[in-house]
């Protein structure tokens, strides 16, 4: 029987089958955030329940910590209760927590693969549903609930109904100045905000294979916002390279097995997916979001969509984001005057996405009245930033640089927009509100974020940058 | 958990497709461990900038304040996995979602917590929602959990589908970790064949801090 990757870890991590049907799957590396550990600390305190493996449990301060150079647990007032809940919790149940003042904190999906605590093959779990971001050195990770984290807690498994299987062929290469932020949005275009629901899903194809393992990990990062359940790339390599030395892969023989073992992880040739969407990459350019959900998406030469000529089932809700985004149907989005850029999130916050981002900015201002930040996704990419001199950059261009966390992508830790601005964001959801009251969100590269906190409008980052295209 | 059998309530129209978490619990500036969650259920649409009520939103219309069953689009729950989205639901009295479908970790967090999520699919749902703006609050459905039924003004009774493990789980408000706790002879030998054929998932070890133990012992 040919197998798919997904198959693959799932039926070697099935432990059994429960008896109301479920399957029960056991989770290799759980990493908790403080916005849901204290409730699922609370709820095992009071049931008298242990967790199982602390030793395979980790925890990061995320969500709510402060950006602002020098913070510490009270820099954001409404952070402050869960950060210590959180530490407080980690001490009485022995798991390891990257602190606030760690020198490896940082968010979660970031924090995880470039520490190697997760790797390909590996179940992940974390109570956020960007979890399947680590699918991109090709671990199977699952977003989850707070009582969900409880039971993780307690179990280490998750009762889970077996997902539908689905593949996203990524055909072509991708055009200089195009990342995979484009291409996922690409796709959530294509297929709905709820196109994947249900499906695990596996990337594949030649535009994967030549993708950098930071830009695999922002596709499967994106991958909830098509619906999926989760999203990986199988691991090769490009991967085994990236992940090799990492301080907790294992080492020496062990390493050697390990990599013996991934090698047979990708899907069998012949085997066959529930659902299979295909996508030729090379003539994409770079894309952003023109509403207030992440399928509301054109090429960054495009116009506002008239909602009258969207398919029926699309009219309302693109009536109304064009409202709450003060746009007008047939408007272009380039040169659309901006007021804030956020560089940042889970999605976008890697190394690389700064390189980018920082070679866009070289040199150059961010154009008066326009508010822009950037925050690094853990402390690690800070120094390493740091190292490179990307920071002088995009100081001297007049952006903020910040602490490591989540900060503006939900704006968990305070970090929000005015109301009625206009954000180019490098983050994964430009639901209305989320950045702040009334703040119009667009999703774009960082590239593209760069280019427009330079321009004071919304830019194409091949055009300010000759030699990217 | 509390069991679901049966609710009667009036059913308030939500009549939109993605309805995600951002809207039903927004995070709010100010805020702790205790949080209120009856008022964070739709905060934002519920509540002008003043911070008074909106009136023409549904769940603040006379007829639609106690509503029990919630009915809506396709898609209900996207985005975040915060369960809070359905705490605030049960907070205000809201037993049952009827949606003609639902996102995966919303509907896992609806499950976890007695929250009947109800997937009729898109026609049966359209139909269902004709029925439920007709109503207008003015009489009560009731969902019946152990037939699988829907009844209350203006058509017969809607029967609705819903995987059998599910529905145990809730009809009897079954412990979650106490179900998967049976198991947990087969997870210790899971734990030991994970051990032998794959070492590596069962040890998540900073090597720099082991070679650091190594030499002081």
């Amino acid at each position: 029987m040919q197998q798919t990757l997904f198959d693959k870890i799932w039926d070697f991590h099935r432990v059994a089958q429960r008896t109301d049907g479920r399957d029960l799957v056991y989770i290799d590396r759980h990493v908790l955030h403080e916005l849901h550990a204290h409730h699922a600390f609370a709820q095992l305190q009071k049931q008298r329940r242990a967790v199982r493996r602390p030793d395979l449990t980790f925890a990061v301060q995320d969500h709510t910590v402060a950006t602002k150079p020098g913070r510490d647990d009270d820099t954001n007032p409404s952070g402050s209760a869960f950060i210590k809940a959180m530490r407080e919790g980690c001490r009485t149940n022995g798991i390891r927590l990257f602190d606030v003042d760690d020198p490896e904190q940082g968010i979660s999906h970031v924090v995880a693969p470039e520490l190697g605590i997760v790797l390909p093959g590996a179940t992940h779990a974390v109570p956020d549903s960007h979890a399947s971001t680590v699918g991109g050195v090709g671990a199977l990770a699952f977003g989850c609930g707070t009582s969900e984290l409880a039971h993780i807690l307690a179990t280490q498994m998750m009762a889970l109904k077996r997902p539908k299987s689905m593949r996203v062929q990524l055909d072509g290469r991708l055009a200089g100045g195009v990342t995979a932020k484009d291409v996922a949005l690409r796709i959530i275009a294509e297929i709905g905000v709820a196109g994947a629901r249900g499906h695990v899903v596996e990337y594949a194809g030649a535009a994967i294979r030549t993708m950098p393992i930071e830009q695999r990990m922002t596709l499967c990062n994106l991958n909830i916002e098509m619906g999926g359940r989760s999203g990986l790339v199988a691991a090769d390599d490009a991967t085994f390279e990236w992940l090799a030395r990492r301080p907790f892969v294992p080492q020496g023989a062990e390493w050697d097995r390990a990599l013996q073992h991934w090698r047979r992880l990708p899907s069998d040739p012949g085997a066959s997916f529930d659902r299979e969407v295909s996508l030729d990459c090379t003539a994409l350019e770079p894309q952003i979001t023109w509403g207030t959900d992440p399928s509301q998406v054109v090429g960054i030469s495009g116009r506002v969509p008239d909602p009258a000529a969207l398919e029926p089932a699309r009219r309302a809700a693109a009536a109304s984001a064009v409202g709450y985004m003060d746009l007008a149907p047939g408007m272009p989005l380039l040169g659309l005057p901006i007021d804030r850029v956020f560089i940042g999130s889970c999605t976008n916050s890697r190394l690389p996405d700064l390189q980018v981002a920082a070679d866009v900015i070289r040199g150059r201002r961010v154009a008066p009245g326009v508010v822009a930040m950037v925050v690094p996704g853990s402390s690690s990419v800070k120094r390493d930033a740091e190292a490179a001199g990307l920071d002088r950059v995009f100081r001297d261009a007049g952006f903020f640089w910040g602490e490591s966390g989540c900060s503006m992508c939900a704006g968990g830790n305070g970090d929000r927009g005015a109301p009625g601005e206009r954000c180019v964001s490098t983050t994964n959801r430009n639901f209305e509100n989320r950045q702040g009251l009334k703040v119009r969100t667009h999703l774009a590269s960082p590239a593209t974020a760069a280019a427009s906190a330079i321009a004071g409008r919304i830019a194409d980052a091949r055009a300010l940058t000759p030699g990217m295209a | 958990m509390q069991p679901f059998t049966s609710h009667t309530g009036i059913a308030a129209p939500l009549i939109k497709d993605d309805i995600n978490t951002d809207q039903i619990a927004p995070i709010l500036h100010s805020r702790g461990l205790k949080e209120d969650y009856r008022a964070m259920l739709f905060h934002r649409a519920r509540r002008r900038e003043d911070g008074s009520e909106d009136p023409d939103f549904v769940l603040n219309k006379p007829q639609f304040r106690g509503a029990g069953i919630l009915v809506s689009g396709e898609n209900f729950g996207a985005g975040s996995s915060r369960e809070s989205a359905v705490w605030s639901m049960l907070a205000n009295g809201i037993r049952v979602i009827i949606a003609k479908s639902f996102a995966d970790i919303y509907r896992e967090n609806c499950l976890q917590n007695g929250l009947l999520p109800v997937s009729l699919g898109s026609a049966l749902g359209d139909q269902f929602i004709v029925r439920a703006v007709a109503a207008d609050g003015q009489a009560p459905f009731t969902v019946d959990l152990l037939t699988q039924r829907i009844s209350g003004p203006g058509g017969s009774d809607v029967e609705f589908e819903i995987p059998a493990a599910d529905r145990t789980r809730l009809l009897e408000g079954l412990d979650d970790i106490g179900l998967t706790l049976k198991h947990v002879d087969a997870v210790a030998s899971w734990e030991a064949r994970a051990q032998t054929a794959q070492p590596w998932l069962q040890t998540a070890r900073d090597s720099r801090r082991a070679a650091v133990k190594g030499v002081r012992e």
